[in-house]
């Protein structure tokens, strides 16, 4: 090492690893992982969000898990609530839809309205 | 980048290291692997939480959940419960760590213990992998180092230490920035030496230190060596630490690796390198002018001062020696200022302190608070008071240089001058609490045993005048107190005092002087009406038989040693005083209850 350049990037890339012990006040994607959720497929779920965070080094998300909330028809569900705003609940989650959700709702604020609970009780 | 949606905190400290943390580490290891879920938790071994007593203590984020007492069988349900299906498991979490009548998770810092605690030097403890370099510096390790090494001078550096108002952790108390200062002023090859021979009975600050956060101390060295003109450190550490031993040689050898430690460090003209020197464990080796002695292979022995290591230290040179828990607190005063560590404590202390709780305390462990924090705050609001309703006596602050201090003075604001003025001190840490039970004529007994030992037997006061108390005191306790015996224990006291020629020596009465002063009166039984009235004293006791009580069930006779004991079968027995040596043998085995001392 022979800069502080070379500290910083140390840190940036080691600060994920830790992320979870330090205080956030940032967005939170809970995924359902009870016994319903996981027999939808909620593993691959969180995997996929847990991959693409990380490929965007989005260091102030955290990936959680919970247990059943009682709509296990709906499951793999997945609660996104970002900073001061209402939560919203996606149904029947898929890998392949997580990129948009990070995309366009994590990132950008703009909820996938046609991946959310409401959509589907329409 | 590797991200992870859970991560499992085991404590690596020595306290649930000996409770059994590793075997719960191994089966987490084990268990995440066959669950294939070691790619999305990360498992990571920690040091000290601090709440030795609730151990081994195992934390998961994002939640926060604080289990405690976990025992290996309890591993397969968290990883089952937790892990795969996101249900916290209640029932092993920590007693307070909920919001009262639900299973909502406090955060760590609302739980009692914590509440009124605030951590600086324990910043890490509990929270960083100590044995990975990268967490070290994720939270923000070496960034003081960079910052002192690019953007300020020596001066500014001393200045900044100078008017953080930092004063030694290892008891006695001298200012930080005055230490670095005359050393500064020397010239020609100068030394860095951090005292880590804790020595203490109860005391396990600086051992945490070591074990929770290793590179807070090579950095801190690091930046003295800086401010001092110094391109050689020695951490000065007893062998009996053997975690924290192997976690410095760990850190150290990633440092050099990074080129955080070694020549030219961050492509500046500065270099800088620490090795270490085992203690084989003598308490006088503490003492600086006896440490250096050691480092230098020659026999642990202090010397006269002044001349002061500032000036004539390691090898004749100019030398700083630093306690660990004060090098703990340089970097956060590097990143975070002076004002903002000034702004902590009291007028004279700033800051916060570490303290070992030991003894008859509910949550025995290691808090660190604010200076000014009353003892009874510590001992009650985080230490949970003593255990099983027993009426609090005395507490025991600054090892076997410091004293007792009783319940009338549990409102005192703990800082270094108010300690010394109620005639104990700060001491390292340590903090021994006593209840009912516990003897003051034995307590001080059991200090100057202690001393006695560990005197190196250099000069005569030590070596000669604390074996004639130790003679005393030891007499008191069997029953052969003279009159006289208090004045001849002051009159030594005071000499010892006087003429010793180290620390060690001259604060050795310390704990005979602080219960002379305030449980006299127990010196005063011991002595005229030959009776112990904690009843600890075994050679003071009156062993009897509650005729009521007993049902003459022949065991206690039979366990007798010397045959003092009679009775017949299904009869009251009687103990014979005379022949009773007490050894409280009868007592124990008693089924009823029916032999009591008094």
């Amino acid at each position: 090492m022979k800069s502080i350049a070379d500290l910083e990037k140390i840190r940036q890339k080691t600060l994920s690893a830790v992320n979870l012990r330090r205080e956030s006040e940032g967005t939170r994607i809970v995924v359902g992982m009870a016994t319903c959720g996981i027999a939808a497929g909620a593993r691959p779920v969180m995997n996929a969000f847990i991959d693409e965070i990380g490929k965007r080094n989005m260091l102030n998300v955290v990936v959680a898990q919970t247990g059943c909330i009682g709509m296990c028809r709906y499951e793999p569900i997945v609660e996104v609530t970002l900073p001061g705003q209402e939560k919203v609940t996606y149904v029947h989650v898929k890998p392949e839809m997580v990129a948009r959700i990070v995309s366009e709702h994590v990132v950008n604020g703009n909820p996938v309205v046609e991946y959310t609970i409401g959509a589907a009780e329409k | 980048m590797d991200l992870f949606r859970s991560t499992i905190l085991v404590c690596g400290g020595t306290g649930c290291t000996s409770s059994g943390s590793p075997k719960l580490y191994e089966r987490f290891a084990q268990l995440l692997a066959e669950k294939g879920l070691d790619k999305e938790v990360k498992l990571v071994k920690t040091g000290c939480f601090g709440l030795c007593a609730a151990g081994p203590v195992v934390i998961v984020y994002p939640e926060g959940a604080f289990y405690s007492g976990i025992k290996v069988e309890d591993v397969d349900e968290i990883v089952e419960e937790h892990l795969v299906k996101g249900r916290i498991v209640t029932k092993l979490l920590y007693k307070g760590s909920t919001h009262e009548g639900t299973t909502e998770i406090k955060p760590l810092d609302e739980i009692g213990f914590y509440e009124k605690q605030k951590r600086v030097a324990l910043r890490n403890c509990g929270v960083i992998d100590p044995e990975n370099i990268d967490e070290y510096i994720a939270f923000d390790g070496y960034k003081a180092l960079a910052k002192v090494l690019t953007e300020m001078t020596r001066e500014e550096v001393v200045d900044c230490i100078s008017k953080s108002g930092l004063r030694g952790r290892g008891g006695a108390g001298f200012p930080t920035g005055t230490k670095w200062k005359f050393a500064m002023g020397s010239t020609g090859k100068k030394y860095v030496c951090c005292n880590a021979d804790e020595g203490d009975p109860g005391a396990f600050m600086d051992r945490s230190v070591l074990e929770g956060d290793p590179h807070a101390v090579l950095e801190a060295m690091a930046i003295a060596g800086y401010a001092i003109g110094s391109d050689q450190g020695y951490i000065y550490v007893r062998a009996e630490y053997p975690i924290a031993v192997k976690r410095l040689e760990i850190a150290i050898s990633q440092a050099r690796e990074y080129g955080l430690l070694g020549k030219n460090i961050f492509g500046t003209d500065f270099s800088f390198d620490i090795d270490i020197r085992l203690g084989a464990g003598a308490f006088v080796c503490g003492e600086e002018t006896a440490l250096m002695h050691s480092i230098e292979g020659g026999r642990g022995e202090p010397r006269v001062r002044p001349p002061f290591p500032a000036v004539k230290g390691l090898f004749g040179k100019p030398t700083i020696l630093n306690n660990v828990e004060t090098y703990a607190n340089i970097c956060q005063i590097i990143l975070k200022g002076a004002d903002w560590f000034a702004s902590m404590g009291t007028e004279r202390s700033k800051g916060t302190k570490v303290f070992a709780l030991g003894g008859k305390i509910v949550n025995s462990g290691l808090v660190e608070v604010p200076m000014g924090t009353t003892l009874r705050e510590i001992i009650y609001d985080i230490g949970g008071g003593c255990p099983n309703g027993k009426k609090f006596k005395a507490v025991q602050t600054g090892g076997p240089s410091g004293g007792c201090l009783p319940a009338s003075m549990l409102d005192t604001p703990i800082d270094y001058d108010n300690l010394i003025a109620a005639g104990s001190m700060m001491g390292s840490g340590g903090m021994i609490v006593m209840d009912e039970d516990n003897c003051m004529v034995d307590i001080a007994r059991f200090f100057l045993d202690f001393t006695v030992s560990e005197s190196c037997g250099k000069c005569t006061p030590c070596r000669i005048g604390t074996r004639r108390m130790l003679e005393i005191l030891n007499r008191i306790c069997e029953g052969n107190g003279e009159d006289g015996d208090i004045e001849r224990l002051e009159n030594l006291a005071a000499n010892i005092s006087k003429s010793a020629l180290c620390a060690l020596g001259q604060t050795a009465p310390n704990p005979v002087l602080s219960t002379l002063k305030h449980f006299r009166h127990e010196y005063e039984a011991h002595i005229y009406e030959k009776r112990c009235p904690a009843g600890v004293c075994h050679k003071l006791l009156n062993f009897e038989i509650d005729p009521a009580k007993c049902k003459g069930c022949t065991l206690c006779a039979r366990n007798c040693p010397v045959g003092a004991i009679s009775g017949k079968v299904r009869e009251a027995h009687v103990i014979d005083a005379k022949k009773c040596i007490k050894c409280g043998a009868c007592m124990e085995k008693c089924k009823f209850g029916a032999i009591s001392k008094k």
